[in-house]
C-alpha cells in the first residue's frame, strides 16, 4: 500500500522527507504539498516537518553519488513544479543510492532519462527568461519587469541578473507565482518581494502602461528597430513562434 | 533626445533596415565580466533577445553609423548610385541607443557597422571612437561586434580589438572574380590583410595572456566573416571551399552565408527584384559547415569534383552517407564515437549519450529513440540490440525514397515550387 508523504513544498522539505522515508521505511510514497488542499486522507500520511540538518545529510549523501551538473538538474527538476515531480526524484535519489557505479548516464532507466528531459525544459526557460525579460524605469530609480515562465525560474536567473545589473537597482516579478526579485545596489543583495498590487492607488504603476516619456520614447525605439531589422522577404512565422512562443509575448515590449 | 526624438527614429529606421542584410548577429564567444560594477556583462553562450519575424535572432543593436558610402558595390543596399534616403548617428546617439537598450535588457550588446565617408581611417576612427567611449567613459562591459573597414590603418584595428568583443571584415563573395565584377573598388587583399593581421593579434595576446594575466583582453570572441551566396555563379563547391580556407588559415570563429536578396531591377549582373532568397541553399550550407565544424567531416568528402553542388531535397550528412553507403551498417554499442556522429539522424548530443548510456547495457531502437535519435532516418544505417540488419546493398535513390516519405521537410513547399519552375 502507498503511504502519503505531506511536506512543505520546500526543496529543503523534499529532501527532509526522503530522510524520513529511509528512516522509517515508509513504503511506496506518495508526495502532497502542505497549502494544496486534498480531501481524500483515508491512507496513512506523514507530515513531514522540514529539518535542515536532515536536509543537509541528504544532500551530502548525494554528493558522494553525483556529479554537481546531476545535482542541478535535480533542482531544476523541482522548479518545474511539475506533478508528481517529487516521486520522480525519489526515485533518481533511491537509484544514485542503491547503484555502486554512476548512474547518470544510464538513459534507458526511466527515472533518469525523465530527470534528463524535464531538467533539459527548465534549463530552457532558464536561458529564455535571461532573454524575455524587459526592465522599464518606473521611476525612483528602480527597473522593473513581470514574467509569467511556465516554470519557477527565477532563482535560476537571479545570480545572472545580479551580475550583469549591478549598477541599477530592479525588480523581477513572477505575476503567475506572485512573488519576485529585489535587487539592491546599495547592498548589492536579491530578497525575495511580494507586491499588494491592490494596495497601490495609481493602477497605471506596474501595469504595464508607461507614463514617463523618457521610457515612452526608449520603448517606441525598441518597436522601431524590431520592425526595421525584419526582412520581409524572409518572412518565417513557424520558426518565429517556435523562438517566441506567443505565450510569453505578454510581456514583451516589440510583441505588443 | 527630447527635441530630435522623430529624427532619431527616423534614423534608427534607415540604419537599422540598411544594416539588416549583414547575418550574423552572435554575442557568443566572450566571457568579458562586470568586475568595475558598471553596465553589463557578456555571456559566453550568447543570448537572442528575440526573434525577428522571419526567425532570426535579435542579439545585437546592429545599425550602421551611416549609410552615406563613396564605394559602390553593386549587391550593397547602400551603393554610391542607389537612390536612397541617407542618414548618419552621431557618435553620442549610438552611444545613448546602446545604453537605453542594454539597461533594459533588449539587447546584449551593440553590432556596429558602416557605409564608408570621406575615407575608411575616417570612418574607422569613428566606430573605435564610438567603442572606446562605452567602454572607458560609461564603464560598459557588454558586448561590442565591430565590423571592421576594409583598408583602414593597422592602428585603428589594434584599437578596435582592444575595446570590441568581436571583429569581422566580410569577405563578400565567394571568389575573387565575382568581387572584381561586383564591387570594382575593392579587392580580396584589402580584405584579407586585415583579417589575417586580426588573426595573428587575437592568436598572440591570446597566448599573452597565459602567461600574463594582465593582459588586455583583444577581440575575446574571435573574428568573423560574411559571404553573400546566390548572387554570382559559384557553385556550393566555391563557396565551401572558401569557407574551408578561411577556418583554416585565418583561424574565423565563424562564416556566415546570406543568401542574396535583390535590391534592384535595374542591374543585369544580379538576379532581379522579386526572386526568392535562396533560402534552403543557405540552410544546407550551413549544415555542412556544422559538418566542419563540429561533425570531423572534411570539405571534400561532401563537396567536390564529381559533387560540385549539395542536395536539396535532403541534408548533407544524409547525402555523403548514401554515396558512401560502404562504410554502413555502424554498431551502435561497439562503433567510436566519430564513427556514431557520421550517422544520419544522430546529433552531437545523441551521439554523447549513446557512448555514455552504452556502458549500462546495449542499446536498442527504442533506447535511441528516447535519447532523442530521429531513428526514423538512422535504422537505415545502424546494428543495434533487438534489431533487423539493414539491408544496404540496395540502391541509395530506394533507401533516400523510404526516408524522405516517412518524414515531412520544413521546405518541402518550397522546393517542390522551386522545382516545378523547371518541368
Amino acid at each position: 500500500m502507498s503511504e502519503r508523504i505531506v511536506y512543505d513544498g520546500r526543496f529543503a522539505g523534499l529532501l527532509t522527507a526522503i530522510f524520513d522515508i529511509y528512516t522509517f521505511k515508509y513504503k511506496d510514497p506518495h508526495f502532497y504539498k502542505e497549502y494544496i488542499q486534498e480531501t481524500m486522507f483515508e491512507d496513512i500520511s506523514h507530515h513531514i516537518v522540514t529539518d535542515t540538518t536532515k536536509s543537509q545529510r541528504v544532500w551530502s549523501g548525494l554528493k558522494k553519488k553525483l556529479t554537481t551538473a546531476a545535482m542541478q538538474k535535480l533542482y531544476f527538476v523541482f522548479l518545474s513544479e511539475q506533478r508528481q515531480v517529487e516521486r520522480l526524484i525519489y526515485d533518481y535519489v533511491k537509484y544514485a543510492f542503491d547503484s555502486s557505479i554512476s548512474i547518470e548516464g544510464d538513459f534507458t532507466k526511466e527515472c533518469v532519462s525523465n530527470v534528463e528531459k524535464l531538467a533539459k525544459k527548465v534549463s530552457r526557460e532558464r536561458h529564455r527568461f535571461k532573454a524575455f525579460v524587459r526592465l522599464e524605469d518606473i521611476g525612483n530609480g528602480i527597473m522593473y519587469a513581470p514574467v509569467s515562465p511556465d516554470y519557477n525560474i527565477l532563482p535560476l536567473i537571479a545570480p545572472f541578473f545580479k551580475k550583469r545589473y549591478a549598477a541599477q537597482n530592479w525588480i523581477i516579478y513572477d505575476t503567475k507565482r506572485k512573488y519576485g526579485l529585489y535587487y539592491d545596489k546599495n547592498t548589492e543583495h536579491i530578497n525575495e518581494v511580494v507586491i499588494d498590487f491592490y494596495s497601490i492607488k495609481d493602477k497605471n504603476v506596474l501595469s504595464g502602461f508607461v507614463f514617463d516619456p523618457e521610457e515612452h520614447k526608449y520603448q517606441e525605439l525598441w518597436k522601431q528597430y524590431f520592425k526595421s531589422t525584419n526582412i520581409p522577404a524572409r518572412k518565417n512565422t513557424k520558426l518565429h513562434l517556435k523562438h517566441v512562443p506567443r505565450r510569453y509575448w505578454k510581456y514583451l515590449v516589440e510583441k505588443q | 533626445m527630447e527635441t530630435s526624438f522623430e529624427r532619431i527614429q527616423e534614423k534608427l529606421n534607415i540604419l537599422a533596415d540598411a544594416a539588416k542584410y549583414d547575418v550574423s548577429c552572435s554575442s557568443s564567444g566572450s566571457k568579458r565580466k562586470n568586475t568595475t560594477k558598471g553596465l553589463g556583462d557578456a555571456s559566453s553562450s550568447g543570448i537572442c533577445h528575440t526573434y525577428t519575424e522571419d526567425g532570426r535572432c535579435v542579439s545585437l543593436l546592429k545599425i550602421l553609423l551611416t549609410n552615406h558610402c563613396i564605394f559602390d558595390c553593386a549587391y550593397c543596399v547602400s551603393r554610391k548610385s542607389n537612390d536612397i534616403k541617407r542618414a548618419a548617428f552621431t557618435v553620442e546617439e549610438v552611444i545613448s541607443l546602446t545604453l537605453n537598450f542594454y539597461k533594459r535588457n533588449y539587447i546584449e550588446g551593440l553590432f556596429l557597422s558602416s557605409g564608408i565617408f570621406k575615407s575608411p581611417d575616417f570612418t574607422m576612427e569613428r566606430m573605435v571612437a564610438i567603442a572606446r567611449k562605452l567602454r572607458l567613459e560609461h564603464n560598459y562591459n557588454g558586448y561590442i561586434h565591430l565590423k571592421t573597414i576594409p583598408g583602414a590603418s593597422d592602428e585603428l584595428m589594434k584599437e578596435a580589438g582592444l575595446f570590441a568583443d568581436r571583429l569581422s571584415v566580410n569577405i563578400e563573395l565567394p571568389t575573387e572574380i565575382s568581387l572584381h565584377s561586383l564591387a570594382p573598388q575593392k579587392n580580396y587583399k584589402d580584405i584579407l590583410t586585415p583579417m589575417s593581421y586580426l588573426g595573428e593579434s587575437i592568436q598572440h595576446y591570446k597566448e599573452e595572456r597565459k602567461l600574463i594575466k594582465s593582459t588586455p583582453l583583444f577581440a575575446p570572441a574571435g573574428q568573423s566573416t560574411q559571404m553573400i551566396i546566390g548572387a554570382t555563379p559559384e557553385t556550393d563547391k566555391d563557396i565551401l571551399f572558401t569557407a574551408n580556407t578561411l577556418y583554416k588559415n585565418y583561424s574565423l570563429k565563424r562564416v556566415y552565408y546570406s543568401g542574396y536578396i535583390p535590391i534592384s531591377d535595374k542591374d543585369e549582373r544580379l538576379p532581379l527584384l522579386g526572386t526568392p532568397p535562396p533560402l534552403i541553399r543557405e540552410h544546407r550550407l550551413y549544415q555542412t559547415d556544422w559538418l566542419m565544424r563540429f561533425y570531423g567531416f572534411d570539405v571534400h568528402e561532401i563537396v567536390n569534383d564529381s559533387h560540385l553542388n549539395l542536395d536539396i531535397d535532403i541534408d548533407p550528412k544524409l547525402g555523403w552517407a548514401l554515396r558512401n553507403l560502404h562504410v554502413f551498417p555502424v554498431d551502435i554499442n561497439k562503433a567510436p564515437y566519430e564513427m556514431i556522429l557520421r550517422v544520419p539522424g544522430i546529433g552531437v548530443q545523441s551521439a554523447h549519450k549513446i557512448v555514455v548510456a552504452r556502458k549500462h547495457g546495449m542499446l536498442t531502437m527504442q533506447h535511441l529513440r528516447k535519447m532523442g535519435v530521429a531513428t526514423n532516418r538512422a535504422i537505415f544505417f545502424i546494428l543495434c540490440k533487438a534489431s533487423p540488419i539493414p539491408n544496404t546493398d540496395i540502391l541509395p535513390a530506394i533507401i533516400k525514397n523510404k526516408i524522405l516519405s516517412s518524414s515531412k521537410s520544413k521546405f518541402e513547399k518550397t522546393y517542390s515550387s522551386q522545382l516545378q519552375l523547371f518541368s
